[in-house]
C-alpha cells in the first residue's frame, strides 16, 4: 500500500507540474486573465489551507485513540432497524478510506451480520464522515449538506434492504437448482 | 476569517490538548498520522486549486453551465456520475471544486451526483471489493449506489 501511495503522489505531482506549465502559457497569452485566475485560486487555496489541517488532526486523533477493532466489534452486535442506525453512526466516525472497511465487512458477513446493515455501514463510511461534513458545510452551505445527509441515509437504507433481498433470492434459487 | 474555520480549528486544538495531557506518545502519533495524510493530499490539493483558478478565470458561466449545468440534461448527469465513479479524489477536496463550479452556473443535481458517486462508487477499488466481499455484493452495491446517487441528486435539484 505504501508503495502505491508513493506512486500516486509522484503521478499527481507530475500532473501539478503540467498544469502549472499550461497555466503559465495561458496567462502569458491572456495577461488580462492573470488577476481573476490568481485571485480565485488564491482565495480557494487559503480557505482549504485553513480548514484541512484541523480536519486531518481530528482524523489522526481518532485513528490512534479509537482502534478500528473496537468500532467493528460494536457494529457486529447490532441488528434490525436499530442496527441500521448504529451502522450509520459507526460509519460516520472519522476512519480511513473505504477499502479499509472491505475486509472488516467480509469478516462480519462470515460471522452472520445482515447484508443490509453491512451495505448501510459501507455507504455511511463512504460518504458521510463527520469531519468531512464540516468541509461540505463550509464550501456548499448548510442546506446542501443537510439535504444530502438526510436523503443519503434514507436511500442507503432502502438500497440495503433491496440488495439483501436480491442476494438472498438468487442464493436460494441457486440452491434449488443444485 | 470565517466562523466555521475558527470553530473547527478550536475543536482540533482542544482535542489535541486533551490528547497530549492524557497520553503524550499517542498524541504525537496522531499528529504524525495527520501530517502524513496532509502531505499525501498536497499534490491533489494543488491540482484542484489550479483547476478551480483556470476554470473560473477562463470559462464563461455559459460554457460551464452547458457542460455541468441545467442544459446538460440527463446525459450531463450520467456522464458526471461516471466521472465521479472512476475518479479518486478525496471528498474534502471535491467540496471546494464543486463550490467553484456552482458559483459559475453548474446545477445542484449535477454537482450532487458527482459528490455522491465520487464517494460511494469506486471503480478503482472494485477489484478489491470483489475479492473481499464477492462479485454479487460488490457489483450490486456499486450499481445501486450509482442509481441512488442520481435519484438523491434529482431530488436535491428540485428542492434547492
Amino acid at each position: 500500500m505504501k508503495q502505491n501511495i508513493k506512486k500516486s503522489m509522484i503521478k499527481e505531482s507530475f500532473i501539478v507540474i503540467i498544469l502549472l506549465i499550461i497555466s503559465i502559457i495561458l496567462l502569458v497569452l491572456f495577461p488580462e486573465k492573470i488577476n481573476p485566475v490568481t485571485s480565485t485560486a488564491g482565495s480557494y487555496f487559503l480557505e482549504m489551507i485553513f480548514i484541512l489541517p484541523a480536519v486531518m488532526v481530528l482524523m489522526g486523533l481518532f485513528a490512534v485513540f479509537v482502534p478500528n477493532k473496537l468500532v467493528i466489534d460494536y457494529l457486529g452486535k447490532a441488528s434490525g432497524i436499530k442496527g441500521m442506525f448504529i451502522a450509520i453512526l459507526i460509519g460516520t466516525l472519522p476512519t480511513g478510506p473505504l477499502y479499509v472497511a472491505f475486509p472488516m465487512v467480509a469478516v462480519w458477513l462470515k460471522k452472520g451480520a445482515s447484508i443490509s446493515n453491512m451495505i448501510v455501514f459501507l455507504s455511511a463510511w463512504a460518504c458521510i464522515k463527520i469531519p468531512q461534513e464540516i468541509v461540505e458545510f463550509q464550501f456548499l452551505g448548510f442546506k446542501f449538506m443537510l439535504l444530502r445527509l438526510v436523503l443519503t441515509i434514507i436511500f442507503v437504507m432502502i438500497m440495503g434492504v433491496i440488495i439483501e433481498k436480491i442476494i438472498k433470492l438468487t442464493d436460494k434459487s441457486r440452491r434449488v437448482i443444485e | 476569517m470565517n466562523i466555521t474555520i475558527i470553530i473547527i480549528n478550536l475543536i482540533a486544538i482542544i482535542f489535541l490538548s486533551i490528547a497530549f495531557l492524557k497520553d503524550k506518545k499517542k498524541a504525537k502519533e496522531s499528529l504524525k498520522i495527520a501530517m502524513m495524510s496532509f502531505i499525501k493530499m498536497l499534490p491533489m490539493l494543488f491540482i484542484i486549486v489550479i483547476i478551480i483558478g483556470l476554470t473560473l478565470g477562463f470559462l464563461s458561466a455559459d460554457t460551464i453551465s452547458s457542460i455541468v449545468g441545467k442544459q446538460s440534461g440527463i446525459i450531463g448527469i450520467i456522464l458526471t456520475g461516471l466521472f465521479g465513479a472512476v475518479m479518486h479524489i478525496p471528498a474534502i477536496l471535491a467540496f471546494p471544486l464543486s463550490a467553484s463550479l456552482l458559483e459559475k452556473g453548474a446545477s445542484i443535481t449535477v454537482i450532487a451526483t458527482f459528490i455522491i458517486t465520487l464517494t460511494m462508487v469506486g471503480m478503482i477499488t472494485l477489484p478489491l471489493e470483489i475479492k473481499e466481499l464477492g462479485k454479487k455484493f460488490a457489483i450490486l452495491r456499486n450499481v445501486f449506489s450509482f442509481v441512488i446517487a442520481i435519484i438523491i441528486a434529482l431530488i436535491m435539484g428540485v428542492i434547492l
